[in-house]
């Protein structure tokens, strides 16, 4: 692990995520009538177990397949799942910033910025105050009053990032927001991270793209299957999972 | 290798557990301190609403006027004239009747539909929870306005006269806004355990838009059946804001003070329960 520790940010006690999902549990066939009950509940187990302990100043990437509970992990951390088992802690209430994270598509990129930072806990004077830098680092000057519904998934990502960082993150949990961004967009961002961490912060950037995982973090984890498979160096765990595939 | 006791280094480190449900008076703090996000969100709704139809606001007073126009139509034909109070006239019956009604049911239905329609944020950000279902009732507020506003023209219309007793209206909003946040927390709940309820509710707005009497007066209807029955039918709280804002505008004299009472205290224990219903479940949303 890391050579100075750091003050405890974010405890993860044995973290088990349960999804109930309604399935038939069946193979879909053509020919089954129309009225048999279908439904059957099946519990999907998203994280089994999973510990750890993130400091001030780290930022951890997070890695694994599609499905393997990086998301769900995310989500619980930030407090928007709650646990079957097991506690998260955290010295503040983590900020996630994820690419399903559309804000409200019927309404124009202008009232979204508003809407977002008052959900943020922001107040209306400082958001005025504020406005120009978040439109200004979204680079949506000519898009900002077309409703959010006809941007593309890149421009709405880039305005929902700058919204997130318009306010100071103790703990900011980035879920590959950054992977529909241009590159211009995701080096500036990738900056405004590191500067996060610097200022004694603790981001989480959950990534497919190893370039940018060893570019900003300092500690990986590797989520296999809904368990906590490796946590350390970056280059170490890296290697171990492209060595997996 | 030995098990680290987490929770341990947790509470040395005097971290808090994520997620975890505020007491009651911390959450309704942080709801106050972020109420500028319920009152926008409700603002931009009706902006949003108004640049999407052509005809825009006029749709706010337009739908339930057409409303009033054919329940008034085909009831006034179908119902003995009877079953019409005596000293009003019964357009601006109707009309009062069908609008402060639909004060109610939009507050029913969207409502209920304030956490679950709201997913994606609710799923994105964290925020106390009830500024949704109170963003749907400033909403329906902001609609109630114009509606007012042109009952008033109507009803001036008809011959009523203005007086000042029709600032009495106000309070009677008021509680009548309490009382559909109320009803509006507790279907918000309900439906996100229950997604059938959505099913149901235009089945039980419908219930209570024949109990309330829109277009008959429950006074004269129930007059041959026994007394209990009024008295029961008379305590549904829809009927009674209907009424006063009825006896206020048009003159009736059917709300006795009492009424008053049915309205204030349905006003006022209607959202305090349904704050505390919510609340309680503040945890669970946007976790399916």
């Amino acid at each position: 692990m890391t050579d100075q520790l750091g003050n405890p940010t974010v405890v993860v006690d044995d973290l088990h995520i349960k999804y109930k999902t309604f399935t038939s549990g069946k193979k879909a066939s053509q020919n089954r009538a129309l009225l048999t009950r279908q439904r059957g509940i099946r519990v999907v187990h998203a994280l089994k177990g999973v510990s750890f302990v993130a400091r001030e100043g780290e930022s951890i990437g997070v890695i694994g397949h599609n499905g393997s509970g990086k998301s769900t992990l995310m989500r619980a951390i930030s407090g928007l799942i709650a646990p079957a088992q097991g506690q998260v802690f955290a010295s503040s209430r983590p900020a996630l910033l994820g690419v399903n994270a559309a804000l409200i598509p019927s309404l124009s990129g202008e009232k979204n910025v508003i809407l977002g930072g008052l959900a943020l806990g922001l107040t209306p004077q400082q958001i005025e105050a504020k406005y120009p830098e978040i439109v200004d680092f979204a680079d949506l000057d000519e898009f900002i009053d077309l409703p959010m519904k006809s941007y593309s998934s890149g421009m709405s990502s880039r305005l929902r990032f700058s919204i997130a960082v318009s306010r100071e993150h103790q703990i900011l949990l980035v879920d590959e927001a950054l992977a529909v961004g241009d590159k211009g967009f995701r080096q500036k961002s990738e900056a405004r991270i590191r500067a996060m961490r610097e200022q004694a912060g603790t981001v989480f950037l959950v990534s497919h793209s190893m370039k940018s995982i060893l570019d900003t973090c300092n500690r990986v984890l590797w989520i296999d299957h809904g368990n906590l498979k490796m946590d350390g160096d970056p280059e170490e765990v890296v290697k171990a999972y492209q060595a997996s595939k | 290798m030995t098990p680290t006791d987490y929770e341990a280094i947790a509470r040395d480190a005097g971290l808090e557990r994520v997620g975890a449900r505020p007491p009651l008076g911390q959450y309704l703090a942080e709801m106050w301190h972020r109420r500028a996000f319920a009152t926008s969100l409700a603002k931009f709704r009706v902006q949003a609403q108004v640049s999407e139809n052509r005809l825009g606001l006029a749709w706010i007073v337009l739908r339930p006027l057409l409303n009033a126009a054919l329940y008034g139509t085909v009831f006034g034909i179908i119902l003995p004239r009877d079953t019409r109070p005596d000293d009003v006239a019964f357009v601006p019956f109707v009309v009062v009747g069908v609008f402060i009604f639909e004060f109610f049911s939009k507050s029913f239905s969207d409502g209920a539909k304030s956490i679950t329609g709201n997913a994606s944020l609710v799923r994105s950000l964290n925020f106390p929870r009830m500024l949704l279902p109170l963003a749907q009732i400033i909403q329906q507020v902001i609609e109630l306005v114009p509606m007012l506003l042109i009952l008033a023209v109507i009803v001036l219309g008809f011959g009523a006269p203005l007086t000042w007793w029709w600032l009495l209206v106000i309070p009677a909003m008021v509680l009548m806004a309490m009382f559909n946040f109320g009803i509006a927390l507790l279907a918000a709940r309900v439906t996100v355990h229950l997604r059938d309820l959505t099913q149901v509710i235009p089945l039980i707005t419908r219930l209570f838009f024949y109990a309330s009497g829109i277009f008959f007066s429950l006074e004269e209807v129930l007059a041959d059946q026994p007394a209990w029955m009024q008295k029961v039918a008379e305590l549904n709280p829809v009927h009674a804001y209907i009424t006063i804002v009825r006896d206020i505008m048009l003159g009736g004299h059917n709300a006795p003070g009492w009424m008053w009472a049915v309205a204030a205290i349905a006003g006022v224990v209607t959202m305090a329960v349904g704050i505390v219903f919510f609340w309680r479940a503040e945890e669970r949303y946007g976790h399916d």
